[in-house]
């Protein structure tokens, strides 16, 4: 089992979803969160200040797989969120110890 | 029924008692007037009233939206709970102080001391000349008392994010109280001294405006500046609650301004257009500014602007003609534009910039009547002393700046000691660690936004 974790655009969220739908992959869970990478901020301007903020809003999906499905979920992700300009994001993969329904105590990769 | 008679019976010689220890006469106000009331005036000085009002929730909403979000209730409720603080103590006795008669042209004696006396008639000659003659004078002092409610409201942006509760409350009591009565009755009063030299004020610039502009930028010397205003943004929190409360501020100036004529007529007319044109000039004046200064029309800039006009308009807004008005509204925009710039240079941390836009906008709006007040608006206006503009002489311009000078200095100097003696009751900002849990959790123990079902 894999876990997941993409930063993408906001503007973005919807077709990485369906993308992950379309592939078998339904449960996701999305935040909304702030960040800073290579992509520079914008300027903010309050009553003739002038904020600089580099924190931009991105969304980050999380998703756990097994591992015969994370390639698939790779390209779905990354073909949905990709606009080819500085800011689409990343994607980070981590190894997924064990996972456990709560409704049944069911475990391992049967629970995904 | 004995004991509920009983009740009624010592209240009222505690009553008595009270009236002969603050040595008040006790002829009650005789009713001297023989003005009728006029259905069509009244109804619209109670309208406007129940108008004015709505301007300080409205300001709460203003307020709100400009501070981070762990401080909004405590926001808001600076400027609601005034309605409260500021409604009784206008019954009790700040109508009195401020409308009652005359003291030296300093300040109104407490015969009507919780309106005691006042029947529902038209205030009694010679009042009626100045509280209306045509609608009962309780119309009068509900109305007023929007004003006495809203004034002190403005200053609390000065101080927002980090006043104690419990010293903004001794410190709202007080400035009411020794600031904003006096200052009243100066301008409004019957015999006040700056009403009596001719200086013009239809609906507040002095009154309201430059005497919270004052306090407020005396506030934000005094209590300091935000913990962490070198490395934070203080951003605001949620513009759209702003920009509603803008909808409602000048919603209720109309009332405020057009109100202030005291009757349902051409003057009442005028003021509204007026009121109007120059809250649109200011609300465009200073979206061009910032549009060719910094690149972008700002939302804030537009609400801002907006505030700036119908702040300047005010005191001008029973003497001159509509066209003048678009010109104070134009000329104040980028005005408090820039005074709200000089406070980052000056460092100083007025919040919400009180002092850029009321203070400023106050002193614009006051010069701005000395220039533009005629005779064929409004007859008040001495036909030798109209404004610069209108016959050449400074004589009522002179007026206005004794007007905004000696009240911009009361202000400051009553406010410092006021404050002073707060400070020495009780710590006026809050502590550290307060401050950045956010005032809403340190002073009241709510939150604004809960994120839990």
């Amino acid at each position: 089992m894999i876990k997941v974790e993409a930063l993408i655009r906001p503007s973005r969220l919807e077709r990485v979803k369906n993308a992950l739908d379309d592939i078998g992959i339904h449960g996701i869970t999305v935040t909304s969160v702030l960040g800073a990478g290579k992509q520079r901020g914008h300027t903010q301007y309050y009553r003739a200040k002038e904020l600089a903020v580099n924190l931009l809003e991105k969304c980050k999906v999380e998703t756990v797989v097994p591992d015969e499905l994370v390639d698939d979920a790779i390209n779905a992700i990354t073909k949905a969120a990709s606009t080819g300009e500085i800011g689409d994001g990343k994607i980070f993969l981590s190894r997924v110890e064990d996972a456990i329904r709560i409704r049944t105590g069911e475990r391992g990769e049967g629970v995904l | 029924m004995n004991i509920r008679r009983l009740r009624l019976r010592s209240g009222a010689s505690l009553y008595l008692l009270v009236a002969v220890l603050l040595g008040i006469g006790c002829t009650p106000a005789v009713a001297g007037s023989a003005a009728k009331v006029d259905a069509g005036d009244t109804a619209w000085v109670l309208a406007s009233t129940a108008l004015v009002f709505l301007m300080t929730p409205g300001l709460g909403l203003f307020y709100g939206g400009m501070v981070r979000r762990k401080n909004v209730l405590a926001t808001i409720t600076q400027s609601l709970f005034i309605c409260g603080i500021a409604g009784v103590l206008w019954i009790l006795y700040g109508y009195t102080l401020a409308f009652g008669p005359d003291l030296g042209g300093l300040i109104g004696s407490l015969d009507w001391i919780g309106l005691r006396g006042l029947d529902m008639k038209p205030a009694p000659d010679p009042f009626s000349s100045l509280y209306g003659s045509t609608i009962p004078q309780e119309a009068h002092v509900i109305f007023q008392g929007m004003f006495a409610i809203i004034t002190p409201a403005l200053i609390t942006g000065a101080f927002a994010e980090r006043m104690r509760f419990k010293a903004y409350l001794i410190f709202i009591i007080l400035w009411a109280t020794l600031v904003y009565d006096p200052v009243a009755h100066w301008v409004w009063g019957h015999g006040g001294w700056l009403g009596e030299l001719g200086a013009l004020d239809f609906a507040g610039g002095t009154v309201v405006h430059i005497c919270s502009g004052a306090a407020a930028l005396c506030c934000a010397l005094v209590i300091g500046r935000r913990k962490g205003y070198d490395r934070e943004h203080f951003s605001p929190h949620n513009l759209t609650l702003t920009l509603a409360g803008t909808g409602l501020l000048w919603f209720g100036w109309f009332g405020f301004n057009a109100g202030s004529a005291l009757a349902a007529n051409g003057l009442a007319a005028n003021a509204f257009v007026v009121t109007n044109a120059g809250a649109a000039a200011g609300m465009v004046s200073w979206v061009l500014a910032e549009w060719v200064h910094r690149g972008k029309p700002t939302a804030l800039g537009a609400a801002s602007g907006a505030i700036a006009g119908l702040v300047a308009v005010t005191p001008a807004s029973g003497f001159v003609a509509p066209i003048a008005a678009v010109v104070i509204g134009l000329i104040a925009g980028p005005a408090c534009y820039l005074s709200v710039m000089a406070k980052t240079r000056f460092r100083y941390d007025d919040s919400l910039d009180v002092f850029g836009i009321h203070g400023v906008g106050g002193i614009w709006g006051a010069l701005a009547t000395g220039l533009f007040a005629a005779s064929s608006v409004n007859p008040v206006v001495a036909t030798d002393a109209q404004g610069l503009f209108i016959t050449g002489s400074a004589v009522l311009l002179g007026r206005q700046l004794i007007a905004i000078v000696s009240v911009l200095f009361y202000s400051l100097i009553v406010t410092y000691l006021i404050l002073t003696l707060v400070g020495v009751l009780t710590p006026l900002r809050a502590c550290e660690d307060e401050e950045d849990a956010g005032m809403d959790i340190s002073q009241h123990g709510e939150v604004g936004y809960a994120f839990h079902p």
